[in-house]
């Protein structure tokens, strides 16, 4: 195999890595702010269910949710939805794995929604009292004082954090690897058991690093662009 | 009946009664100052003015009508406090200046904000916007700060920060201006140039509340003192009186000897 048949057989991997992080952003950034809203509820059972569904998430190992998550339908409701979605995309479409990288995705997006209600729960609570009651002896509504007065605060101070868990996010997507989902580090490893090659491991992980290089410099211009205000 | 009556006004928190009945009289155009020392409910009491706390009894009358009765406070919806709360002012101890906007921008987010609730606002956008931005820099300039409209609050000193905060207050056009401690959180220096703006708001007859430690201030500026204590007003008279020799309670000259000392 050519430096470059190898460099299109990490790609295939990497688009994978790629797809699972996107979505993970896409459904885990809106769907942390609902979750971080019942961990704040003031109506106690939805506070409690909040807790403790983000207790689970947050206390269990990413690749047994995806492990559960994948064999449930299966081995206790009797019917392979994940499986019966991969054959049959693949027989009438020819996409892989779809049904299995389905299952990667639903458990990430519950994951990193889970740890970013956190991040947003912080962000809100440590806005001061005052800035709510500047806001309302102005005779602002509870929606302006929400989103003129402390949105953009929250959103400032859970940079920092939200950056750290992103980065986080691209390695941990070689976690599909656990149910064969064809990632860039499966895809590496085949070529390490199969070939005997080593530096194709090392390539994989070039590939990680630039991604990383590329979200540290995205997300230092966010943070760049909220520093004209100190709270 | 005087310009703004409060009357029999109590506030607990978790058992402990803060408020024991609290009657206040003011005139429009005067300053009264509330003193006392930590713990006796001046700061509670102002809260309740501006709605920010709910008083468990009593009444509120404003120019002659009545404003707030605690008997029915369970019907009042989130918009009617709002209303309500937009006859009263409120600069805090520590400024709570938007630090997002400039301090031009925190004159003029509420009074637009309030704008667009008016019904020729979809008309008249840019004269209505216009005058609110006037007003600000007029404000601005009132409190000496015509020159930093635009910098942040970050930028600015904490003498500057409540300054502006005075100005965001007055921007919303109230009828009384409440005071809690506005000097607490500054070097002695800073204080006096906000001390300076509320002399000027008092020469300018602006109605104002002013809870306050400043002694040599309040005797000054203050037409009227209320002494609390403990949850009960102490004293509640002329200013003249309060920290002249024949003051009456024996409790606020002995208060007013301590903190001159």
């Amino acid at each position: 195999m050519s430096f470059w048949d190898i460099t299109l057989f990490l790609l295939k991997g990497f688009r994978i890595s790629c797809l699972i992080f996107i979505v993970t952003l896409v459904i885990g950034i809106p769907l942390g702010m609902p979750i971080a809203i019942c961990s704040m509820s003031r109506f106690k059972p939805l506070k409690a269910v909040s807790k403790v569904i983000v207790w689970i998430v947050r206390g269990v190992p990413l690749m047994l949710q995806i492990f559960i998550i994948f064999y449930v339908p299966g081995l206790v409701f009797n019917y392979q939805l994940f499986g019966s979605i991969d054959k049959y995309l693949l027989l009438n479409y020819g996409i892989e794995d779809s049904g299995r990288i389905l299952a990667v995705l639903i458990a990430f997006a519950l994951n990193y929604a889970c740890y970013f209600s956190e991040i947003y729960r912080g962000g809100i609570e440590s806005i001061s009292k005052g800035q709510y009651e500047a806001g309302q002896v102005l005779g602002m509504t509870k929606g302006q004082i929400f989103f003129r007065v402390v949105l953009l605060q929250v959103v400032k101070r859970i940079v920092p954090p939200m950056s750290n868990e992103i980065i986080t996010l691209i390695k941990d997507t070689a976690l599909a690897n656990c149910i064969m989902v064809a990632e860039i580090i499966k895809q590496a490893n085949t070529l390490a058991a199969t070939k005997a090659l080593i530096w194709p491991l090392f390539y994989a992980g070039a590939f990680y690093l630039i991604f990383v290089g590329l979200l540290t410099v995205l997300l230092g211009m966010a943070e760049k662009k909220l520093s004209y205000f100190e709270n | 009946m005087a310009f703004f009556e409060l009357h029999g006004v109590k506030k607990s928190f978790a058992h402990t009664e803060v408020l024991k009945g609290i009657d206040v009289t003011l005139d429009k155009g005067k300053t009264l100052a509330i003193i006392g020392s930590s713990g006796s409910g001046k700061t509670t009491l102002l809260r309740c003015v501006n709605f920010l706390e709910t008083p468990d009894e009593g009444r509120m009358y404003l120019d002659g009508r009545l404003l707030f009765d605690a008997a029915e406070k369970q019907s009042l919806s989130e918009k009617e406090i709002r209303e309500k709360r937009l006859h009263f002012g409120m600069v805090f101890q520590n400024f709570n200046l938007f630090p997002q906007y400039t301090a031009f921008e925190n004159l003029c987010l509420a009074p637009k904000l309030l704008a667009k609730e008016r019904s020729d606002f979809k008309q008249n956008k840019k004269a209505i916007f216009g005058e609110i931005e006037e007003k600000a820099r007029g404000l601005l300039g009132k409190v000496g700060l015509a020159e930093k409209g635009d910098s942040y609050p970050y930028q600015l000193s904490g003498g500057q920060q409540q300054r502006v905060a005075i100005a965001r207050a007055l921007a919303m056009s109230p009828d009384i201006l409440c005071f809690d401690e506005p000097t607490s959180a500054l070097d002695p220096e800073l204080t006096v140039e906000v001390l300076n703006v509320l002399r000027s708001l008092a020469r300018d007859n602006m109605t104002m509340i002013i809870v306050t430690h400043e002694m040599a201030f309040a005797s000054e500026v203050a037409d009227r003192v209320l002494f609390m204590d403990n949850g009960y007003v102490d004293f509640d008279g002329d200013s003249s009186v309060a920290f002249g020799p024949d003051c009456p309670s024996r409790r606020l000259r002995e208060f007013v000897g301590s903190i001159e000392k």
